[in-house]
């Protein structure tokens, strides 16, 4: 049987840096799999932005669920232009892993679903379903930052998997 | 589940759905199924070898249901009876709690159906936890959603399987038909 979860490219900042993209994703998998482990310079509140094949139109909604201490909640945000995991941590004692999950991504039939999973250390911890209405197949993803003039913070780490199928 | 380090190679905690590090020490593909023109009532994974620790199934998927949502379900080893399960959903407006016992399937979470955005499918990554042990009732975590634009759903749920049977096929059901170009990947994982 074929053995199959590899990673496709891995990132470590050595500087900080504002926006991560991973392009010329091979089409050979299934799905992918994104591992961040970051923290934002901001000095305010932050979240992480994705935003797929480069596309800035209003293609992209989710729908998400968090917790924080005593509220529990759920929000939806429809025609954006990048999918808005929730709050990320800030500053280097809060790196927050996220982890997303980008099913069936090199189709070029279907809309493109993600799950992600956003744990920020001190504040909150969010699930979320994104949909980009494209059926292209998914070349790049970037990650972006909400906050004006935010980067994300040298230490940082982000790297891509791919699943492959039988 | 051991893992490795891509920086260390060492090898380390589990490399479950939700987990922080994902780089498991063995992640086979055992089968997939795409869903082709015409739908299909159902998708059954059989003759699962025993050979791993545990499975994990990623699918991808519409219901030609006549509705925004619909639920989709497994039986295991195609029997009718002994599942539970418990749900925490957010809608975007609420997040709630449910739950059920004495089933004759475990329901998994809605989808995407018939009358919800076209071209827009669900997703499911399920987890089936020491599938082969006959010492063990049979536990399984699900993280699912969709989304229309509009409306949608973001979940987790467990299930359970009240069997201590070693787990050797699984078959997928929702209402209507799974649309074309839903697709079903089974994964074993040591």
């Amino acid at each position: 049987m074929p053995r199959t979860y590899e990673p496709i490219a891995t990132r470590t900042l050595n500087t900080d840096t504002s926006t991560i993209t991973f392009s010329s994703i091979p089409s050979t998998y299934t799905d992918l799999v994104l591992v961040v482990n970051a923290y934002s310079t901001s000095t305010g509140n932050d979240n992480i932005g994705l935003v797929i094949n480069g596309d800035s139109g209003t293609n992209y909604s989710w729908t998400r669920m968090y917790g924080v201490s005593g509220v529990s909640g759920t929000t939806r945000t429809t025609s954006s232009n990048q999918i808005g995991q929730g709050t990320f941590g800030t500053g280097s004692t809060k790196y927050s892993p996220v982890i997303y999950n980008i099913m069936n991504y090199s189709n070029a039939t279907t809309f493109k679903t993600v799950l992600g999973r956003a744990n920020e250390p001190v504040g909150q911890v969010t699930t979320l379903v994104g949909l980009w209405r494209s059926t292209a197949a998914i070349t790049s993803l970037t990650l972006n930052l909400y906050a004006s003039g935010a980067n994300y913070g040298a230490g940082s780490t982000f790297t891509l998997y791919g699943i492959k199928a039988a | 589940m051991a893992i490795r380090s891509l920086k260390s190679g060492t090898f380390s905690r589990s490399g479950m759905v939700g987990n922080p590090v994902i780089m498991p020490g063995s992640y086979d593909s055992i089968a997939t199924t795409t869903v082709g023109a015409g739908g299909a009532s159902s998708v059954t994974f059989s003759s699962i070898p025993s050979t791993y620790s545990h499975l994990q199934v990623r699918i991808t998927t519409r219901s030609t249901f006549g509705a925004n949502e619909w639920p989709i379900f497994v039986q295991l080893n195609g029997s009718g009876t002994g599942y539970a399960y418990h749900d925490l959903q957010g809608n975007g407006s609420a997040v709630s709690g449910s739950g059920s016992s004495s089933q004759s399937l475990m329901q998994l979470g809605d989808t995407s159906a018939a009358n919800g955005t076209a071209s827009s499918f669900g997703v499911f990554i399920i987890d089936i936890l020491d599938y082969a042990d006959t010492n063990k009732n049979k536990t399984s975590r699900t993280f699912y959603g969709y989304e229309l634009n509009g409306s949608g759903k973001i979940g987790m749920r467990s299930g359970l399987w009240a069997n201590t049977t070693a787990v050797s096929s699984l078959s997928f059901g929702t209402g209507g038909n799974f649309a074309q170009h839903s697709s079903f990947a089974l994964y074993g994982v040591n």
